[in-house]
């Protein structure tokens, strides 16, 4: 079953032309990977799946119950009650808030009382302020920072704060999760306990996963399909082992075999 | 339980000063520009200081609210009258916010600030034009019907309104605006809609501190609200911390209390003024509070730990 069918999307900024003709297509439930070259327009289809930009043409459907919804042109946050939510490559967290109020924020979708009842604080505000609260830390326990909920998220280590991006993200209850290089940064063990963490949550919430990474241990690993841009288009598409012997994919990153040496 | 304690002592003792005349007439002028400062702080803490709008426009809500409760007062002067223009004032001023809001909310910082400056002195000037709102001249015996009870009254009830407003989802969603708009847009809060709300609330606040001011010195002109007015107000919310509102309390106090102090000083009580301001500004650069919140539990800690200090000692 398809959940996102992404048709021949473009964006141009001025001259320049960072996704062209982009199409895509993730069945449910599966793990795929994004890479390409620096520069390629990977954070920018990102950014159109997300409504942060819209496209110049194409069309983006979720497809939610067997429903489908046209998600461009719609705003992020129509993007995101959709059931699609993101984490950014450069770290996007409310940095002077806590932990705990940083995942509780994502949860705004959940919130059923007034603005009434949170002028006033009437009993309905309480019960659902706990619940939420509640619901929170079970979501912090599965990346082990339930200890820390009171801690301000800038004072996190920087690991740490890649994971509460993942958990914000899953607090906003999406179908679909996009991790833009959630990596980054990370040393060999950090990064295996990511791929954990990736695989774990997938089990846990039936996520369809898409994400961005150079850290090809990581792709190679966990990704049942790959898709591959450059220059804002899609060059390749299959599974690790096609990927790995491309000849454009290896051209992409290598550049090409120069023959008249 | 100890908040409504608190608050009953509070209101007590200085009712009975008054009713004692320890409080003269000139010292209650005092306290109730200390509690319209309050008001219009703290309800401008919520645009700017919580949801990150810099707003230069409160004096032009205010004065929406002055005006329509004037108008009210001065043809039903009742207290039936004083409240329905409380009220009246406040929604006329908080529509005005929606309708502002709605397109200058799109722009950031400095735009947005130069925006809703140019809104209040549009304001400004439709009532220094306008044939009933006797122009530059301003109303004239304006029913007084505000004492410490009501000023009192309204004080609590917008001040406790905002605090709790800041402490739920809703106030939350404002928060995470102020710290990262996209952000908060990629995780399913309606940017706009939060935005505008903020100001919204904001606006009815300064409708009501403009109620309350025209209801108790009795006269208003438009030149009472112009942009020193606007930057009065910041100046307490800076002053206070962006993000704290026992801050916009505690330094809506202090900045009366250093002004009625220089009283007797009239040649150099601007520049001592205007000193103390940037001396505070130098030594507190995140304000008196930062964005922290002065509680009783906070001051009971403080007590303690002085308290075992001296112990040790």
């Amino acid at each position: 079953m398809t959940i996102l069918d992404v048709k021949k999307i473009t964006k141009s900024f001025g001259g320049l032309t960072a996704v062209a003709k982009a199409s895509l297509k993730l069945e449910k439930g599966e793990l795929v990977g994004l890479i390409g070259p620096n520069g390629a327009g990977k954070t920018t289809l990102f950014n159109l799946l997300t409504g942060i930009y819209t496209p110049d043409s194409g069309t983006i459907s979720l497809f939610k119950d067997s429903e489908e919804i046209a998600l461009q042109g719609l705003r992020p946050n129509k993007i995101c009650r959709a059931g699609l939510a993101r984490t950014f490559q450069n770290i996007r967290l409310f940095k002077d808030l806590t932990v705990l109020e940083n995942v509780l924020i994502a949860m705004h979708k959940n919130v059923e009382y007034g603005f009434l009842q949170s002028f006033l604080h009437l009993p309905s505000y309480g019960r659902q302020e706990k619940e939420l609260v509640d619901e929170c830390i079970e979501l912090l326990k599965i990346f082990n920072l339930e200890d820390k909920k009171d801690e301000l998220a800038k004072n996190l280590p920087y690991g740490e704060q890649r994971h509460l991006e993942i958990a914000r993200a899953l607090a906003t209850n999406p179908s679909l999760l996009l991790l833009d290089e959630p990596a980054a940064g990370m040393n060999p063990a950090e990064t295996a306990e990511l791929t954990q963490i990736i695989k774990g949550i997938r089990e846990k919430f039936d996520l369809t996963i898409l994400l961005i990474e150079h850290d090809m241990s990581l792709v190679m690993n966990i990704c049942e399909r790959i898709y591959v841009l450059d220059y804002g288009m899609v060059i390749a598409s299959g599974t690790p082992e096609e990927i790995r012997s491309n000849k454009r994919v290896i051209e992409a990153y290598l550049g090409e075999e120069v023959n008249d040496a | 339980m100890k908040k409504l304690v608190t608050l009953g002592l509070t209101y007590a003792i200085i009712q009975i000063l008054i009713m004692t005349n320890i409080i003269s007439d000139y010292l209650q002028a005092t306290l109730v520009t200390v509690c319209i400062n309050i008001i219009l702080a703290v309800s401008l803490n919520l645009i700017t200081g919580f949801t990150g709008q810099f707003s230069l426009g409160h004096a032009g809500f205010m004065s929406i609210g002055a005006y329509v409760c004037a108008f009210i007062t001065l043809r039903t002067p009742t207290i039936y009258g004083f409240l329905i223009g409380v009220f009246s004032g406040a929604i006329a001023a908080a529509l005005i916010g929606f309708l502002v809001g709605l397109p200058t909310l799109r722009l950031r910082g400095d735009y947005l600030a130069i925006a809703t400056l140019g809104m209040s002195e549009i304001i400004r000037i439709i009532f220094l034009n306008l044939e009933i709102t006797n122009g530059a001249a301003g109303l004239n015996g304006i029913p007084q019907f505000v004492n410490w009870t009501w000023m009192f009254v309204f004080v609590v009830a917008t001040v406790l309104g905002i605090s709790n407003f800041i402490k739920s989802a809703h106030g939350r969603a404002c928060i995470s605006i102020r710290e990262d708009e996209i952000a908060a847009d990629a995780m399913g809060i309606n940017t706009i809609k939060y935005k505008v709300t903020a100001f919204v609330i904001g606006a009815f606040c300064a409708g009501i501190a403009g109620a309350l001011y025209a209801s108790y010195f009795y006269f208003i002109k438009p030149d009472l609200f112009g942009f020193l007015k606007s930057v009065d107000i910041l100046v307490i919310v800076v002053l206070g911390g962006l993000g704290s509102i026992s801050g916009s309390i505690l330094a809506a106090i202090l900045l009366a209390l250093i002004s009625t102090y220089l009283q007797s000083f009239p040649e150099i009580r601007m520049v001592l003024y205007a000193a103390a301001l940037i001396a505070i500004m130098i030594f507190r650069p995140q304000g008196l509070m930062g964005s922290k919140e002065l509680s009783l539990e906070v001051l009971g800690k403080l007590g303690n730990s002085l308290k075992s200090k001296r112990g040790r000692v």
